[in-house]
């Protein structure tokens, strides 16, 4: 079965071709980042307008690209949900119209189960059961994975989500939207003896997090230093990277546990702070000290992307899931409330 | 002519079909509901002619002025149906589709549209009935306060669309004297979509899917543009 994704939740339109046998055929994003930076983050209304202009020539694309007539086309799934309402119907209602008109099945992809996934669009690919930590702009949860769709939820944000952490730090050192990898960039340069942030709900048990204290302080660190620095740039990366370390630590110490309290070895990490570098070798490090293993999607499909949902929309299709002729996309929706396949 | 319109563009959904010179239209009131009904709305109507997508000369829909979202739908809808049965497509406007209708329930020849567009504004249009009965415009379609509404030198008018309930004493106060009737509870059908649609496809006047984009009229959504 060869299926078509279209990702539209928030400011990125991706879609994407997977086929069964032959895996990802083509796979193409277009990011609105340009259009909403000079407002310092997603103007909703914007992006809906934008989707509407993008999605369809990048179906014609990806298909080219693919060398696929229509015809060959044998399902199609799109983001039903949570993201931005009005962005998520553009590419419902495109997705269920063409599917309708091509007589095929569609389905409603979960976004979250779309990032959840994402590794194992990889090789090698991580075998069931995992423990999943997703990290993006709208979540940070830690969940015990037995197979599509048998999620429980470990622990989740009691406040900001780490990417919306980064973010709004970012903003706070003056960097430029979206500032998760900006900041990153920031933080090699920076001294990680010189500030030491708290590492927040390590001390005790429980596998939640919480991450709004870290940008407040940055803030008060900022404005502490600040006027007495004699090198304020430079102040910038020390608290950047001081940033960048509590919060990959946290993650890091909350993923041990996790994995000991699941008998789990394996964890896979996405959502765009998963591209995270520091993350990303921290989590290895003490990972494979404890004999697990982690996994990663490729860094393009960290952020939001096409081949997620199109892979994710393969299994249900496969499984015989589908849509009936109707697009209800959800601006929120449990991960935990998905059928099993 | 075989022709599948559709209107998302209010609180009405609604699709028509045109086939063999007669008109067919389903339509519900279902506000924030469209997602669920349209496309159920468009298979009843071809399933009833035992068409199929395909079998169509083209597909309408109303490209706006009207609920930016709403609006969307519809295009994306008819994009992602065009697309695939590589259908042309003809985008109508909703103002026009609303004098259209106006004409057909009450034979007004001049009519003036006016729908609600918040912040104290209108979207604003001014038709003819032309001898082959067919709306068009007679001043550009614009977003803008009641009280600046322009009005063509007629004294014959009659007003439709929701601006003439939500506005009603501003808009009575600039145009009343040229007004000779009102209707400020209809709303924009898709069986109208179709008529200008037929209409202007034989005229040539088609886009491809990808050229299927909404009107919105208000180009100003942020603050600080
Ligand atoms: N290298 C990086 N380091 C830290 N953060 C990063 C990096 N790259 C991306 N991010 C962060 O990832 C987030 C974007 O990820 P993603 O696109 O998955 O989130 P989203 O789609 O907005 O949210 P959600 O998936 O929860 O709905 C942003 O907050 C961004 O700052
Ligand atoms: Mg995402």
């Amino acid at each position: 079965m060869r299926v078509l994704g279209i990702e539209t939740s928030c400011d990125e339109t991706g879609i994407a071709i997977y086929d069964g046998e032959r895996g990802l055929l083509a796979d193409a994003v277009y990011s609105q980042t340009a259009i909403h930076a000079q407002y310092g983050g997603v103007v909703p209304e914007l992006a809906s307008r934008d989707h509407i202009r993008k999605t369809l020539p990048l179906i014609r694309q990806v298909l080219d690209h693919a060398e696929l007539t229509a015809t060959q086309i044998d399902g199609v799934a799109f983001t039903a949900g949570p993201g931005l309402i009005g962005a998520l119907l553009v590419g419902a209602a495109l997705g269920r119209s063409l599917a309708w008109s091509w007589n095929v099945p569609a389905i409603g992809v979960h976004h979250m189960e779309g990032h959840l996934l994402a590794p194992l669009l990889e090789t090698p690919a991580p075998n069931f059961p995992f423990v999943a930590l997703l990290v993006s702009g709208g979540h940070t949860q830690l969940i015990d994975v037995q197979a599509i769709g048998r999620y429980r939820l470990l622990g989740e944000s009691v406040d900001d989500a780490a990417g919306e952490a980064f973010d709004k730090t970012a903003k706070i050192l003056g960097l430029p939207y979206p500032g998760g990898p900006e900041l990153a960039k920031l933080a090699e340069r920076g001294d990680a003896t010189r500030f030491r942030f708290p590492r927040p709900m390590t001390d005790r048990p429980g596998l939640n997090f919480s991450f709004s204290g870290l940008k407040t302080f940055a803030l008060n660190t900022l404005q502490q230093e600040l006027p007495s620095a004699i090198d304020a740039e430079q102040t910038r990366a020390d608290i950047a990277r001081a940033f960048e370390d509590a919060v990959v630590d946290t993650l890091v110490i909350k993923c041990r546990r996790a994995l000991r309290e699941t008998g789990h070895r394996r964890l896979i990490l996405a959502g765009g702070v998963s591209a995270n570098q520091r993350l990303r070798e921290r989590m290895n490090a003490a990972i494979s000290a404890e004999r697990g293993e982690v996994f990663y999607p490729r860094p393009l499909f960290c952020t939001d992307n096409g081949a997620m949902i199109a892979f994710a929309g393969w299994h249900r299709l496969t499984a015989g899931q589908y849509e009936s002729l109707q697009f209800t996309p959800r601006a929120r929706w449990q991960l935990m409330d998905l059928p099993p396949v | 002519m075989k022709l599948l319109a559709i209107d998302t563009s209010g609180d009405a959904c609604s699709a028509a079909l045109i086939f063999d010179n007669s008109i067919e239209q389903r339509l519900e009131i279902a506000p924030r509901r469209h997602g669920e009904r349209i496309l159920m709305l468009m298979q009843a109507l071809l399933d009833e002619a035992e068409l199929q997508v395909i079998d169509l000369d083209a597909l309408a829909f109303g490209c706006g002025p009207g609920s930016f979202t709403g609006v969307r739908m519809a295009t994306a809808v008819i994009q992602g149906a065009a697309f695939a049965a590589n259908l042309p497509v003809v985008a109508i406007s909703t103002l026009a589709a609303l004098a259209q209708g106006q004409f057909r329930r009450g034979g007004q020849r001049h009519v003036l549209t006016a729908l609600d567009a918040r912040m104290g504004e209108v979207y604003w249009g001014c038709f003819t009935i032309d001898n082959n009965d067919l709306a068009v415009s007679c001043a550009a379609e614009r977003v803008c306060a009641p009280s600046q509404v322009a009005l063509p030198k007629r004294a014959d008018w009659f007003g439709v669309g929701s601006g003439f309930n939500a506005y009603a004493p501003e808009l009575s106060s600039v145009i009343g004297h040229s007004l000779h009737g009102i209707d400020p509870f209809a709303h924009c059908e898709a069986q109208d979509v179709a008529v200008l649609a037929a209409a202007a496809f034989d005229a040539g006047q088609y886009v491809s899917a990808e050229g299927a984009m909404p009107v919105y009229l208000r180009d100003q959504v942020t603050r600080c543009q």
